[in-house]
């Protein structure tokens, strides 16, 4: 198996996108990747999106991005994996990589979601759920969630405010991000009194419903110097899996997609959690951002939220976390998520994420979530010295 | 006169002016306080103050022949029989076939020989409707023209159209400037796709894109309709003693008008969404029949509609001497709107038939 680098990363701004279509931003996307990497032709495009079918009409992204890109005739197809589709793309492109199948490769991860009626928004993002187990009962996505903190409320014996940290640090790292959707402060009173969605969910828990595209641009290690100047290698990548149903889950408040994902990935780059200098976990919910940190083994059950109140997930803190904003503050357009948190990592260890840099960054793990933790997709990243 | 893309601002070969104007609001508010109270507790807010309702039997086909009416008295006694044309611009006409407009012209004497026909175009089928009267009259096709812009507006219960969706409007006669009591400069339009706001056939309540009716929908076109306009006159937001928008709620229009560099005073005769709500087709042609009322000897007006869909229609009005002899000929905007009786939330679900037994 070879060794794989990142030697290209763009992105597009998280907004409301009205009046960009799903292709125009998967394709700029990739334009701003390929022009990082200073490549012009890939041998083969993987698409990340959970949603294009049932919000924007269209399936069959492969074909349609790397065609709209000028990449006609490449190997292209589209991967899905509910809310983990993007990093669940750059595992195919990672393996086809390593596998030495293909040298350069682009995976784009694109969502478009603005276009749609809320309503339909939320129905289509309940479909990551288990359709005939909690769907059919009348669950929402937001709704599953809203289980899992009301349990953690309950079993750790903490209060809603005690999650307020998870959104004023996403908030306060995007403020200084160019491409986070919301470049404003939160404070925890204001997390407090915001308006209620799903008891105990509100909107400051939430991440919002969104528009972007973000690419990464893969080549052999061995390559990777010759083409770039600042490749980041990937140390692991891996995916674990779990019931979609949280009840049937061996203990719902215990990711355990999260814990095999994070052990693969944590063997594979001979490292542990005290080894990783950033963590870009998927807070979808500042529930799972608890749930994430506790299933990498940053904290221990039930700490999640205490390590987040102790102050130790800030950019100088002990491991941290959503250091570009993270979904919250950033943004989460859902399938693309996974690839914007690898290219943020790249920032940091290229240390260039500006006001955000965590000093001497030199591993960092981004987690991509699918569901409410069917799919969780790690990646390790290494600065190569 | 073009602007930069070559599109001519809309003008006719002959001057032509509004040679009268009346407003008509119905007597009913509901406070907005009432759908918060019911919906959300108390908790939700309230984006005006009040909106009007109309009575049980009041409709868009009696509304629109009050404004009528009053447009006629204001025009000095011209014969109705002169008027050849009577189009009525509304998304809430009482039948889906069989025009409004036939009744008002009947109503005002204007039958039978004259154009009638009813308008949709959202919020702006009134100003479309305007249009069309410029044209009409300013190519020699009629020497009247009767353009009423008037809706009794619908809104799903508990949607936050509730709050605001009002009724009232106004009608314009259009005719030559010699006879105008305000001349038409031009008008410039800004249309495209851009689905904010629909409501289907058969569908009793409108359905609307949440926050994309503002940025991509409201304000998009009515800034490029009324830049367009600007632009082609060679005008600047100071040369304008007023400035009406579409006022779907008091905050779009101030923003409207705030980015186009307007100052508050210039828009506050004309904003009337805080007593009355958004209007829908009567909105911003019942906002220039307030300023009208109180304005004088050459004072230019700005009027920018704007209807989902999308669409606004920009109009640039310069005040004659023949205004201060017309203004106390009908009831003024503002006496509609000091009579005014508040009622409840039930009131109001019986009064708009929105309790079917």
């Amino acid at each position: 198996m070879r060794d794989v680098a990142i030697i290209g990363a763009g992105q597009v701004k998280i907004d409301e996108h009205w009046d960009v279509s799903l292709r125009h931003l998967a394709f700029k996307a990739v334009k701003a990747a390929l022009a990082d990497a200073g490549v012009a032709q890939v041998d083969a495009l993987y698409v990340g999106n959970m949603l294009s079918g049932e919000l924007a009409g269209q399936e069959h992204l492969g074909a349609l991005v790397a065609d709209f890109a000028g990449l006609r005739g490449i190997e292209a197809l589209k991967v899905e994996a509910a809310c983990g589709s993007g990093a669940a793309a750059l595992r195919v492109g990672y393996v086809a990589v390593a596998g030495g199948l293909a040298d350069i490769v682009v995976v784009v991860g694109v969502e478009k979601m603005t276009d749609m009626l809320g309503g339909d928004t939320t129905a289509a993002l309940a479909l990551a759920a288990d359709g005939e187990y909690e769907t059919s009962q009348g669950l929402s996505f937001v709704s599953v969630n809203a289980l899992l903190m009301r349990r953690y409320m309950y079993e750790y014996n903490c209060t809603h405010q005690d999650f307020a940290p998870f959104a004023v640090n996403a908030h306060r790292n995007a403020v200084n991000n160019p491409y986070a959707m919301f470049r404003f402060p939160v404070t925890a009173d204001r997390f407090v009194d915001a308006k209620m969605i799903c008891d105990p969910i509100n909107l400051l828990d939430s991440s919002p419903i969104c528009d972007g595209a973000a690419a990464v641009v893969l080549a052999p290690a061995e390559m990777a110097r010759s083409l770039n100047a600042a490749p980041v290698r990937i140390a692991a990548s891996a995916i674990g899996t779990d019931a979609l149903a949280i009840h049937d889950r061996r203990d719902p408040l215990v990711l355990d997609g999260g814990v095999i994902s994070t052990r693969r990935a944590y063997e594979q780059a001979g490292v542990g959690p005290g080894d990783i200098d950033l963590f870009e976990l998927h807070d979808a919910f500042s529930i799972m951002a608890a749930l994430s940190l506790e299933a990498a083994g940053f904290a221990e059950k039930g700490q999640g939220v205490r390590l987040a109140l102790d102050g130790e997930i800030g950019i100088d803190g002990k491991i941290p976390v959503a250091t570009m904003g993270g979904l919250k503050g950033r943004g989460h357009p859902v399938g693309a998520t996974g690839i914007y948190q690898i290219v943020e990592v790249v920032q940091q260890l290229r240390g260039l994420a500006g006001e955000n840099q965590v000093k001497n960054a030199r591993l960092g793990m981004a987690q991509n979530i699918g569901g409410s933790g069917a799919t969780v997709v790690t990646h390790i990243l290494e600065r190569v010295e | 006169m073009a602007d930069k893309d070559g599109c001519v601002m809309l003008k006719p070969d002959r001057d032509v002016g509004i040679v009268g104007y009346g407003a008509y609001v119905p007597r009913y508010r509901l406070p907005a306080t009432e759908p918060d109270r019911i919906w959300m507790g108390g908790r939700g807010g309230a984006p005006i103050k009040e909106k009007s309702v109309p009575g049980p039997d009041e409709d868009v086909v009696t509304m629109s022949v009050e404004a009528a009416r009053n447009a006629l008295d204001r025009a000095g006694g011209i014969d109705p029989t002169l008027i050849r044309a009577v189009w009525v611009g509304s998304e809430s006409h009482p039948y889906a076939v069989k025009p409004t407009s036939t009744i008002v012209a009947e109503s005002i004497g204007a039958t039978p020989h004259t154009q009638a026909a009813d308008w949709e175009f959202a919020c702006k089928a009134g100003t479309e409707a305007l249009q069309a009267a410029i044209g009409f009259v300013g190519s020699g096709m009629a020497q009247y023209a009767m353009v009423v812009g008037m809706d009794t507006a619908q809104a799903r219960p508990g949607d936050a159209l509730e709050y605001t969706a009002g009724a009232g409007g106004a009608a314009y006669l259009v005719g030559p400037a010699a006879e105008a009591l305000a001349v038409f400069e031009g008008s410039f339009s800004y249309v495209t796709d851009t689905p904010d706001f629909w409501r289907r056939a058969h569908q009793h309540y409108p359905s609307h894109g949440g926050r994309f009716t503002g940025e991509p929908a409201y304000f998009r076109h009515s800034l490029g309709a009324a830049r367009g306009l600007m632009d082609a006159l060679g005008a600047q937001p100071g040369d304008y003693a007023y400035a009406v928008f579409h006022q779907p709620n008091v905050k779009f229009p101030r923003k409207a008008a705030k980015q186009l560099g307007f100052k508050a005073d210039q828009i506050r005769v004309g904003l009337l969404a805080d007593e009355i709500g958004n209007t829908y087709a009567g909105s911003s042609l019942i906002g220039l029949s307030a300023v009208l009322d109180v304005a004088a000897l050459g004072d230019r007006v700005l009027l920018v509609s704007y209807g989902s869909g999308a669409g606004s229609d920009a109009f640039s009005l310069r005040v004659t001497e023949a205004i201060l002899s017309r203004q106390r000929l009908a009831p003024m905007t503002q006496d509609y709107i000091a009579r005014c009786t508040e009622i409840d939330y039930g009131m109001y679900v019986r009064f708009v038939g929105k309790l079917t037994l």
